[in-house]
């Protein structure tokens, strides 16, 4: 769901993307990984990412995988849903990081951890990559009313209070 | 290829009409013997009609006698017949149809 | 005439073929969800729910009833729609079997997906393969796009009454089917009035209640022989049509995508690299990036896999040095994968030349570049004259 927001916004930002999901059964609480390409041009490969330049990871568990970080592009960008403010490089590839209490901010702004559309607005403050704008104006394609309001305070939140630390 | 093959269905899939005869099966033919009705003992109570599997039993008007084109010749008419109105005879004995 | 226009969206690749068949009014609808597919009977049923779809909506218990009500409705004159998948796919066999037997134009969505005998849940063109003699026609697509597009397709070439064939479109799970890319959905009218032809075309024969015509006699000798014939002749038409459909389509909507084949970058190439589905995406990049390096290189995506498309590929290989055929599938008891051995049926008229096999792809795991990369090397050599493998399974020599 996070992959596909991204890719909303991605468009609305005027790019080209193409996103999808890798895994196995479809059960709640299964590991899940998303793919995310964006460019001027339109995306032809339909592949894993093996050589990112960006890396989102929602649940902090995570971080125990050996092959986390594999392939990363040098000076790569790495993004952690993390109560911490401070954070040691985790490996030489990674740049710059983006740390934000997403879960924290979406319990307060939307009632349930939900931390994706707070991640939206991280990820568009540290990568640059898009506006907070186009993210705000993709999340209406999901959600409306009050759920809708919520959200897009949780990423305005994002956007502002993720802490951007330079390796 | 030459075909001189002449189509047996109008249609591209193999439409047909169960008015008209089935298609390339004269299931008669597959009998070994066939009812014989008494006509004397038959009381016109319609039971071989009820029983008869490939329901082909016509009604005569006063009594009942199997469609040849399609009767199997298991004899169940034979059996229910309440009056032993039927008689099974060997297809042998009859060298023409009917 | 100016080109259709849409609306421009993101779209996940299952949610465009729901709402795609959708636009193309079908009468009869029953599907049973199943990965990668759930999303489109899902879809379909919010449709129904909020009254934005007119159909009939059947809900089955399995697969093997959601082609018996399609296969049924068709022959009643309906147009019907289903999908599903692998396990889905081969529980209806059958009722597959019966619905090219009885000539019914019921247009279904496989999601490409491992078959039953190892627990895949995973993406793999083994279901489309296990299926490739039922006697239907079978497309496979690149993107969202293609899906949206092909589909309406689709309903031209099936209901067209010189063809009168049930149409499969497959496009790959996971790759495809979860994949967000922006799509731009045709509009209803445009939809109706492309489809609008069927309609003045001569009857086909229909089930009418009370009525004493049927359909599917028992064909005995000569009854099947040419029942059999037709259908195969209707195969046989049914390649033209493909690049025919493709064509107007072009016209109508802006978009068209070379019938039975996609070539790509293929006329002035000395060797071509012959696969099919998502991975042709992929493909397209590294034959822009080896042709950088100045190897000339093409693509050719088949997109038609049954009917064979013999006469364009004939056409489109004729002359070159080698190919290499990239296979998301096995064909169990042949060396070579499945697109390759049938390739090799027609190598005497494309002239001898190297074909390499490579197997890749299966379960999930990608046909990358680097392996697309090494295949076109390899092919690359073979043309100049380098020993090579006659087949190759790509993940078995990783380590």
């Amino acid at each position: 769901m996070a992959a596909k927001m991204l890719a909303s916004a991605l468009l609305v930002e005027g790019k080209h993307v193409a996103s999808f999901p890798m895994y196995g059964f479809e059960r709640r609480g299964a590991p899940v990984v998303a793919f995310t390409r964006f460019d001027d041009k339109p995306i032809r490969e339909k592949t894993q990412i093996y050589n990112p330049d960006c890396i989102i990871v929602i649940d902090p568990g995570l971080l125990t995988l050996p092959t986390l970080f594999t392939g990363l592009k040098p000076e790569s960008i790495f993004i952690l849903n993390t109560a911490k403010k401070v954070y040691k490089q985790p490996d030489k590839a990674l740049k710059t990081g983006g740390l934000v209490n997403a879960t924290g901010i979406a319990v307060q702004e939307v009632g349930r951890d939900i931390p994706n559309t707070c991640l939206l607005g991280a990820f568009a403050a540290a990568t640059g990559w898009l506006s907070l704008d186009s993210v705000l104006k993709s999340l209406p394609e999901y959600l409306s009313g009050d759920i809708l309001q919520r959200n897009l305070k949780s990423a305005e939140r994002g956007y502002k209070e993720v802490e951007v630390i330079k390796w | 290829m030459v075909i001189k093959h002449k189509n047996i269905f109008k249609t591209e899939a193999p439409w047909s009409d169960a008015n008209q005869k089935m298609l390339a099966l004269d299931t008669g033919s597959w009998r070994t013997e066939r009812p014989v009705l008494d006509k004397a003992l038959c009381n016109y109570c319609g039971l071989c009609a009820i029983y008869c599997p490939p329901q082909c039993m016509k009604d005569m008007g006063d009594h009942y006698e199997a469609n040849l084109a399609f009767c199997k010749g298991c004899g169940i008419c034979a059996h229910e017949c309440p009056k032993k109105a039927y008689t099974m005879k060997p297809e042998g004995d009859f060298t023409n149809a009917g | 005439m100016q080109a259709k226009k849409g609306k421009i969206s993101v779209m996940m690749g299952n949610v465009v073929a729901a709402n795609v068949a959708k636009l193309c009014r079908p009468e009869v609808v029953a599907c049973y969800p199943i990965t990668p597919q759930s999303e489109v009977a899902e879809t379909l049923s919010g449709f129904v729910a909020d009254g934005s779809l007119d159909a009939e909506i059947v809900e089955v218990e399995g697969e093997n009833s959601a082609m018996n009500v399609c296969l049924a409705a068709s022959v009643a004159g309906a147009r019907t729609f289903t999908a599903t998948s692998s396990y889905g796919l081969v529980y209806m066999y059958d009722a597959i079997l019966q619905a090219s037997g009885y000539r019914a134009p019921v247009v279904m969505v496989n999601v490409n997906r491992e078959t039953p005998g190892i627990q895949a849940v995973s993406s793999g063109q083994q279901d489309m393969i296990s299926t490739r003699d039922a006697g239907w026609v079978q497309i496979i697509v690149e993107n969202n796009q293609e899906i949206a597009d092909q589909l309406i397709m689709c309903y031209k070439l099936a209901e067209d009454f010189d063809i009168q064939l049930p149409v499969m479109l497959n496009y790959d799970g996971y790759y495809l089917s979860y994949l967000n890319e922006e799509v731009e959905m045709p509009e209803q009218a445009d939809v109706d009035a492309f489809l609008a032809p069927l309609k003045n075309q001569p009857q086909r024969p229909r089930i009418i209640p009370g009525a004493s015509t049927g359909c599917g006699t028992h064909g005995m000798e000569m009854g099947y022989v040419e029942a059999r014939y037709k259908h195969w002749a209707a195969m046989d038409r049914a390649k033209k049509k493909v690049d025919d459909i493709d064509k107007e389509f072009g016209e109508y909507f802006g978009r068209s995508y070379g019938g039975q084949i996609e070539e790509y970058r293929t006329k002035d190439a000395d060797i071509v690299i012959l696969t099919s589905g998502s991975a042709a995406g992929t493909a397209k990049t590294v034959v822009d990036t080896k042709r950088e390096e100045g190897i000339k290189v093409g693509l050719v995506k088949q997109r038609l896999f049954r009917p064979f498309p013999e006469e364009r590929l004939i056409q489109a290989l004729k002359g070159k040095k080698a190919v290499g055929v990239i296979d998301r599938s096995l064909a169990f008891g042949w060396k070579y994968g499945p697109m390759c051995a049938e390739l090799k049926v027609i190598a005497p008229a494309i002239g001898s030349m190297p074909i390499l096999s490579y197997i890749d792809g299966l379960a999930n795991l990608d046909i990358t570049t680097p392996h697309i990369s090494r295949v076109v090397d390899e092919v690359n050599a073979a043309a100049k004259g380098k020993a090579y493998q006659d087949v190759t399974w790509i993940p078995m020599e990783e380590v």
